[in-house]
This record gives C-alpha cells, structure tokens and sequence, in this order.
C-alpha cells in the first residue's frame, strides 16, 4: 500500500450527523460558559434590585432595539442561505452570506458607539465616575461590560466562520451535497443570536 | 499468529505522507495522538514529582532547611497546578481513551481525527503557557492551585498568564470530551451495543459528559478573575459590592466534579482488569455502567463540602453534607461489583492485578477519609490541615494515579508490543506501596494533630512525622523511577508480546500488538457480551 492509500482509508467514512452532533455538543458548552455569567447575574441582580433597576435606566433602549432587529435578520438570512445551497442555488446562498456578515458589523458598530459613548460619560470598570455610584450600580455596569464583551467576542469568531464559509463556497469545498459545515456554521450564529436575545431583555428592558 | 507478523503496525505505517517525527506531529491516528499525549503528560508527571520532592525536603527538619517561605509557596501551587490540569485530568482518558476507546468499540478511530490532533495542540499551548508564566517578570503564581480571591487578585505574581494557561487547557479537555461522545454514539461496530460495550468506554464516556459540562463553568470563573486583574470590575471584591464565597461556589461546581473527571476512568480500567485476571465475567455489570452514570450526575451536587467553613447557611451545610455521603454509595456499588467478581474466580496475580489490589486498598483509605471531612463537625476541625493533603493524595495519586501505573502495566504489550519484566514489575508493587503509605500516612496522623497545610515550617513535636514522610517520598520517588526504568529497558530489550498475554476478551486483545494501522482488517461484528471467557477458545485460533 502506497502512503496515499493509506491515508484515503483513514478518512473513508464521512458522517454528517456525526459532524452536527460534535457541533450541538459544543454548543452545549458555549450555553454552559454563558450560563455561568447568567448566574453571577442573577446573584447581584438578587442582592440589588433597585440599583440595577436605575442603571439600566442609563442604557440605550433604541439602539439596543435596533441590535436586536439586526441580529434576528442575520440569522434569518443564514438560514435561508443555507435553504439556498441545499437548492443548488451557489450564488443566492453567498449573497445571502454576505448579508449575514454586514449585519453583524453593523451589530458590532452599533456596540461600538454604545460602548464608546458610555465611556466618554465616564462609565466604565474602574473610573472615578463610575466608582461614586451605589455598588449594585458598580456591579451592573461591571456585568454589562464583561457579558456583552463576552458576546461581542463571539460575534467576532462568527463573521471569521461565516467568511470561511464564503470562501469554502466559492472554491466549491462546501457544496449542495456536502454542506455540513455551512449547516454547523448557521448553528453557531443562531446560538450567538440566542444569546443576545437573552441580554437585550436582562441590561436594556428591566423596569 | 503466522499472518500477524506480516501485518503492519501503527508503528510502522503513517496517516500522512511524511516520515520521522513530523509523521507523528501531523498524524490523525489515535493510537499516535495517545502516545504523545503520553510523553508529554509523563514529563510533566516527573517535572511535578520533583517538586513535591523538594517541597519534602524542605520539611525534613523544622525552620527553613533549603528554601524560603515564599519559594515553598510557589513550589506546592505548582505541583498543584502541574499534577491536577497537566497529568491526572488529562491523563486516563487523553491518553489510553484516546489509544483504546476506538478500538475497544471495533471502530478504525475516533469521530474527528483532526480535532483530536488539534486537542492535543491545545494541551501542548496550556502547558507551555504554564511554563512561560515561571519565568515572566513578576515570578511563579503563589496562590495554591485553587486560586481563591482575594489574595489571587492582589497577588502580584504571573496569576493571569497561569489562569490563562488553565483556561486554554480546559479547553482542550472539552474538545477531548465532545470527540468521545460523539465517537461512542457514532462508530460503535455492528453488534455493539451500549450495553455490549466495556465498562473502560462506559467510564470514559460518563467522563467525557462531565468534562463538557463542568469546563466550561471554570472557563467563565477564570476569565472572570483574569477581567477582575486587569480591569478591576469588582464581581468578586466585596469593596464593589462583590462576593469573594461566589467565587469559591463557582470553582467548586467545576473542580469537585473534576475528582471524578479523575477517578471515574479509573474505576473504568479497574473493570476492565479484574475481569481479565479473574477469568470471569464482571459482577453487575450493569450496575457498574450505571454507577458511573450516578457518579457522575450526584457528583454535581456536592460541591459546597469545600466550603463548610467558608460561610454558609447551616441548612445548606448539612444538605450538602449528607448529599456527599449519598455520593459514596455508587462508588460503594462498584467496590463490592469488583469483589464479586473476584469471588470463585481463577485469580492470577499478574502485575496489572497487583496493582489494582493497590489501588482497593488505597483508594478505600481515602474514600473513607473523606467521609470523615463529609461530616460537618469533624471537617470544621480537620479543614486546611494535613488531614486534608493526605486524603486527598490517597485518592487522586492512590486511586488515580495507582491506575495509571496499572493501566500502564496492563496494556504496556499492547501499545508496544513488548513484555516488560515480571519479577521487576511485582517488587515495584510493594515498594510502591511502601513509599506511598510512609509518605502520606503520617499526613492524617499530623494533621489530626493541628498541623496546618501550606506550611513550610512545623512545630518542633511534628518532627518524627515529617520526617518518616519525607523518607518514604524518597521510596516512592524511587520506586516510580525504577519502574520507568524496566519499562524503558522492556521498549528495546522486552520479549515481543503476543496478541493477547493476559487473557482478555475485549476487542483490543484480538487484534495484533502492536495494532495495525487501520485497528482491524475490516470493521468486526460483535456477537459476544464484553466479558465472555468462553471466547477465549475461539480467539486461541485467530
Ligand atoms: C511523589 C509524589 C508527590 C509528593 C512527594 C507530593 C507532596 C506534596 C506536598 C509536600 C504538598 C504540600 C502540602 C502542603 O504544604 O500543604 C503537596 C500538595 C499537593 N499535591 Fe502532592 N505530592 C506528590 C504527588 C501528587 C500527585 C500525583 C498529585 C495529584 C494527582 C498531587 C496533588 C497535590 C495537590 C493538588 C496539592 C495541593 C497544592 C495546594 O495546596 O495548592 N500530588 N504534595
Ligand atoms: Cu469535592
């Protein structure tokens, strides 16, 4: 047997449930990661309910609204961009990506004016502003930072995956018969959508 | 037996096209992966030893005897650090899950190879992140391998990077534990059933489910410190209104269940041998599989025994106490399966079997010394002391680490295909256990007494204490040693071994040692259960 052979035995089988069940596995554990932050914020959301009431009075309700909308879209369009691929339809499918991957700049554009005008008033860990508040104030603001940091990290990791989609779609590695990898991907960004759908009504909503 | 020498080995053949040490560094076989798991997480083993050497020394005599205070901390967090994220974690199932959990389910690997490889990868940048933290300005993190805040937010030793390396680390376990889950469901052979399949896979696969659900919660506890130094946002300083104890429920949830991230492969090789040794089928084996299941599910539960002297509400104290006794009932069930089996059976007292009976043994010391810290009265006496350093060496390096030497022992001829030293391998069980009891039985009697852990300085009426530990640690750092010496000579020197020298029923004793490539010629059809003896007739002619 040649070496060639040889690898090709090793990689004979391809399972596509296998491939979704690794992914639904890690998804699991990305809801884990987040439901540790969900616990520490509802310890302190229990110990401060009137401060955390009054800081959230401080953020941005529209923007954080309009995020909302454009991240539902974005997983809208993932998923009929899949839809489109499994149609045979290659071209509709990257347009669709490329929706997908504007909208979550625009998320990440929108985050970035929201966090750099808090900054600007003076709201952030650790500034002489912030540090006269009430401690549950203190807290929230800390938890507002780190968990939509956290989420902004992942948005991050997801436009990387989408981009490498697209380019898998082009050079014709992702195809109407093998598209598990797009199909992994979109779960990813729904569970990063899911995450924020979570957010939004806990930092911007609570009255 | 004619044909197997014309068989290929893993050894010999490569998953890529390269050869020499790039062929191991790129290759997506398991069995390959296993073994660079294994020199790494040997060296890193010894590397820790060394270390608590040391640290033995230094209490050989009252007052500072070769380091200062400050240097005895940074040693134990170290050998903390080194002994519980790089080799007992990892070390049961990264490396011999990953060399025999494909095979012994029939499968050619594991689900995703490539990821296994890059698991490893991550494993390797942990660990050298790790390393690099020693030697930063700032010096060696001194905050004991628990991390606990405040002082791990004042310190101003390398405690991010090494909190980072931890990071990186746990997340090469999940990957790990999502590549088996899927395998398991995914590639069992024709015929296997779940309840066909060994109970080592059982136990790695209950393993497997609490590395995915336990790891990510010290994940966002440790990313949460890391934020906390850096930027100061107060979650757990109680001058911002934050709650250091959160922190400790938080590294609690993830690190008791972590002890059976420990022990449960443990306990899946100790079925896997007495069977084996026994010549007869496991007792109860469904019990057992479900054992590690209630293992690993009650194990959840308990984590709060850690902190019975921490502030806490007395109601939640006894809950969680008499939750951490009811933990002790599976792992009861499992010591009496075990008896049972061995009960009219055809004992032979290979090496492998020897070094389980050290592990019963040792193991009960510790599971029933933590009895007594379960109990709310005795533990408020007995925490932060000696008490607690030997109990829980009795049950990581007793339990777990005893069975990685009988691991090591028992499929040595299948991985290498060479026999080791028999009569070598029987001395170094008794010193072994020697060493092991003149080392850590003193700590119960010491700690008893008051002697406080974390210390490197000891009243003088501890001195004949001290002493005869830091005796036997000199033991059974040697017996360690000397075992890796045969085992080293047995690689070159040993007679070659046989497809099956113990007798066992499980797929990996049918294939050729060491396996081929592929594991089989073509995927096999199980018919039998896990445990039939019977077969042995039949596999004396493959
Ligand atoms: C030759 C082997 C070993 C020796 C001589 C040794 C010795 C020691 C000593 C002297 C301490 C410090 C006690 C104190 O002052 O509080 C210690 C702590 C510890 N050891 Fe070992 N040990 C050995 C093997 C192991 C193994 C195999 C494990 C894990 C599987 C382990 C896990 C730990 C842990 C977690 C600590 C606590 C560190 C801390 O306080 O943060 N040790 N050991
Ligand atoms: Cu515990």
């Amino acid at each position: 047997m040649s070496d060639h052979q040889e690898a090709a035995v090793h990689q004979l089988h391809r399972d596509d449930a296998g491939a979704r069940m690794g992914m639904w596995l890690f998804l699991f554990t990305e809801v884990l990661l987040f439901g540790g932050m969900f616990l520490v914020y509802a310890v302190y959301r229990y110990q401060y309910p009137d401060q955390f009431h009054l800081a959230a009075r401080e953020l941005n309700t529209t923007l954080g609204t309009l995020n909302t909308i454009i991240l539902l879209t974005s997983s809208l369009t993932v998923a009929l961009s899949i839809a489109a691929l499994q149609n045979g339809n290659k071209f509709l499918s990257l347009i669709l990506l490329s929706a997908t991957l504007l909208f979550a700049l625009t998320f990440m554009v929108i985050k970035y004016f929201e966090w750099t005008t808090k900054i600007a008033h003076g709201i952030y860990p650790g500034s002489p502003e912030l540090l006269t508040k009430p401690n549950g104030q203190i807290l929230f603001f800390g938890l507002y930072y780190v968990m939509t940091g956290l989420h902004g990290l992942h948005v991050l990791v997801g436009m990387v995956v989408i981009s490498f989609m697209i380019v898998f779609i082009a050079r014709d590695k992702v195809t109407p018969d093998n598209y598990v990898k797009l199909e992994n991907s979109g779960l990813y960004w729904h569970l990063v959508d899911l995450i924020w759908i979570f957010l939004f009504p806990l930092f911007y909503l609570i009255q | 037996m004619a044909n197997e020498i014309a068989v290929k080995n893993f050894y010999q053949q490569s998953t890529n096209k390269h050869t020499g040490i790039l062929s191991w560094l790129l290759t997506k076989d398991h069995k390959r992966i296993g073994l660079m798991y294994m020199m790494a997480i040997m060296s890193f083993f010894v590397v820790g030893m060394i270390i608590g050497l040391l640290m033995r020394l230094e209490l050989i005599a009252p007052g500072r005897t070769i380091m200062n205070a400050q240097t005895y901390n940074t040693l134990f967090t170290l050998h903390g650090v080194i002994m519980i994220f790089l080799f007992i974690i990892p070390g049961l199932p990264a490396i011999f899950g990953n060399f025999f959990l494909p095979i012994q389910i029939g499968a050619a690997d594991v689900a995703f190879p490539r990821l296994n490889l890059l698991s490893w990868y991550i494993y390797m940048i942990g660990a050298t992140l790790v390393i690099v933290s020693l030697f930063l300005p700032g010096g060696p993190i001194d905050t004991g391998w628990t991390f606990y805040i405040p002082y791990s937010i004042r310190s101003t030793t390398n405690v991010s990077m090494a909190l980072f390396a931890a990071f990186v680390l746990g997340f090469s376990s999940i990957l790990t534990g999502i590549n088996f889950i899927t395998t398991v469901h995914r590639l069992r052979a024709p015929g296997m059933g779940f309840f066909k399949m060994p109970l080592f896979v059982w136990a790695t696969y209950a393993t497997a489910w609490i590395q995915i659900i336990a790891t990510p919660v010290i994940a966002i506890t440790i990313l949460l410190v890391i934020i906390e130094r850096a930027f100061g946002v107060g979650i757990f300083d109680p001058a911002l209104g934050g709650d250091p104890i959160l922190f400790q429920h938080m590294f609690w949830i993830y690190s008791h269940p972590a002890v059976y991230i420990m022990i449960l492969p443990a306990m899946g090789v100790v079925s896997e041998i007495i069977p084996t040794f026994s010549r007869r089928t496991i007792f109860g084996y469904k019990q057992i599989a479900y054992s590690s299941l209630a293992i690993a599910f009650i194990g959840y539960l308990v984590w709060a025994h850690h902190m019975f002297s921490s502030g806490m509400s007395d109601t939640a104290r006894w809950i969680f106490s008499l939750l951490t006794f009811i933990v002790a009932l599976p792992s009861g069930v499992k010591i009496f399966n075990w008896v049972a089996t061995m009960y009219k059976g055809s004992i032979d007292p290979q090496p492998p079997f020897l070094w389980v009976m050290n592990f019963i043994f040792l193991f009960s010391i510790g599971g029933l010394t933590g009895l007594v810290l379960g109990s709310l009265a005795t533990d408020i006496h007995l925490t932060d002391t000696y008490f607690v350093v030997a109990h829980f060496h009795y049950v990581m390096f007793g339990g777990t680490g005893t069975i990685f030497f009988a691991a090591l022992h028992y499929w040595f001829p299948k991985m290498f295909g060479r026999m080791y030293n028999m009569k070598f391998a029987r001395i170094a069980v008794v010193l072994y256990f020697i060493g092991f009891n003149m080392l850590y039985f003193p700590k119960f009697i010491m700690g008893y007494m008051g002697m406080p852990r974390r210390y490197y300085d000891y009243l003088p009426q501890f001195t004949p204490y001290q002493r005869i530990s830091t005796i036997g640690s000199w033991i059974l750092v040697g017996t360690i040693f000397f075992i890796f010496g045969y085992l080293i000579h047995a690689l070159r020197k040993g007679k070659k071994a046989t497809s099956n020298p113990w007798g066992g029923v499980t797929m990996e004793w049918h294939i050729p040692s060491p396996p081929p490539l592929e594991n089989f010629k073509t995927i096999p059809t199980v018919t039998h259960e896990p445990y039939d003896f019977s077969q042995l007739k039949e596999m004396k002619n493959e």
